[in-house]
């Protein structure tokens, strides 16, 4: 038998709540909403840890700027501290080499890092998954028994009709489901919100484009300043702090 | 240490086979580690005498290494994998986490990397013995 499974949740234990930013498809701002969600709850003075499990597509280094870091070894491994933020991410192993991985590949890997990673006493762990419902959601649904999680779309029909998918594996999973955050957004339209709330899910916040954000890419004091962050930071303590 | 976080997971699987087996002793822990992993088996014994409980304290551990074979999967050629083959750094990073070999090993008859990891991974509990 893999032994590495049965220590997950005792990993986990010293964590308060454990939300994955979560999407129906990729290129929607899951890992730009992962990354402010994970900062904001900082700034409000709780521990956090910030993991990247978007192994073929990891990009919160990228949104952080993260150069030069390392974890250290102490009976598994501790992530860095990067931004007052636990981070995690395979990037730490995989550099700037691609990580082509198929399903059990993800699988092994999800397992071995959830297994070995010694996050320590945090009020959150933020993490950043890969797009739609394949094997990381499976694979955390099934052994992370607290995980919570956060839905990003866009306004695009192509978008939202990934995220019903979505919504009805986790509630049929019973898995939480804190709610939907609309980015991108271009008009007042509310068909989203009200979509969302017929799914029997929160609608969190409509997030309007911010051709801000490209640029504060890398630079988090610039990023603490963009559209995107100043709603997260609303959907935080509204929603989640509470 | 790595190895420790792999060691409690090894005694904390052998106690979950234990309570469902009714076992009130265990005298054998079979323990398999791939070399794509690089354990370092002196340090996994010495952290699993460290972390016995009550109910394993006649326990022997048995740790049995296992060739690594990868499999490409475009041209099908198997081959073993080879610590001396990487630079230390590369090494490190597959300790880790083995997966991150997909981005640092390539099939030596076609350059793939997309490869099977068919045998000898990581840390596998083989098998317990014990007294009812």
């Amino acid at each position: 038998m893999d032994p590495r499974t049965t220590v997950i949740n005792e990993r986990l234990r010293r964590t308060g709540r454990i939300i994955a930013v979560s999407s129906g498809k990729g290129g929607v701002g899951k890992s730009l909403v992962a990354t402010t969600l994970a900062l904001a709850l900082a700034e409000k003075g709780c521990k956090v840890g910030l993991f990247d499990l978007d192994f073929t597509s990891p990009s919160t280094h990228l949104i952080m700027g993260v150069k030069n870091v390392q974890p250290e070894e102490d009976k598994g491994i501790v992530p860095p501290v990067v931004n007052g933020l636990a981070y995690m991410s395979l990037i730490h192993f995989s550099g700037d080499q691609a990580a082509p991985l198929r399903g059990a590949d993800v699988s092994n890997a999800l397992i071995e890092l959830l297994a070995v990673t010694q996050w320590g006493k945090l009020d959150f762990i933020v993490i950043d998954m890969p797009p739609g419902i394949g094997d990381a959601v499976l694979d955390l649904v099934r052994f992370v028994k607290r995980i919570e999680f956060l839905i990003v779309t866009t306004s695009s029909r192509l978008a939202f009709e990934t995220v019903k998918k979505q919504v009805r594996l986790l509630q049929d999973l019973k898995v939480p489901i804190i709610g939907v955050v609309e980015n991108m957004k271009m008009d007042k339209a509310t068909d989203i919100e009200q979509e969302t709330g017929e799914l029997g899910v929160k609608f969190l916040a409509g997030i309007p484009y911010d051709s801000m954000v490209e640029e504060a890419i890398g630079d988090v004091a610039k990023l603490r300043g963009t559209a995107i962050a100043k709603q997260v930071r609303e959907v935080a303590a509204r929603n989640i702090i509470q | 240490m790595h190895e420790w976080a792999l060691a409690e997971a090894v005694i904390t699987a052998a106690q979950q086979v234990a309570e469902k087996e009714k076992l009130k002793e265990i005298r054998e822990v079979n323990i398999k580690i791939g070399e794509l992993q690089q354990v370092e088996k002196d340090i996994l014994r010495f952290a699993l005498a460290q972390l016995k409980p009550a109910g394993f304290k006649n326990t022997v551990f048995h740790i049995l290494k296992a060739k690594t074979r990868l499999k490409c999967r475009v041209c099908g050629n198997m081959w073993l994998f080879r610590k001396s083959k990487l630079d230390e750094e590369t090494a490190e990073a597959i300790h880790f986490v083995p997966e991150v070999a997909h981005s640092y090993i390539k099939c030596p008859k076609c350059g793939s990397p997309d490869f099977e990891i068919a045998e000898g991974r990581g840390i596998w509990l083989e098998s317990i013995k014990g007294v009812r």
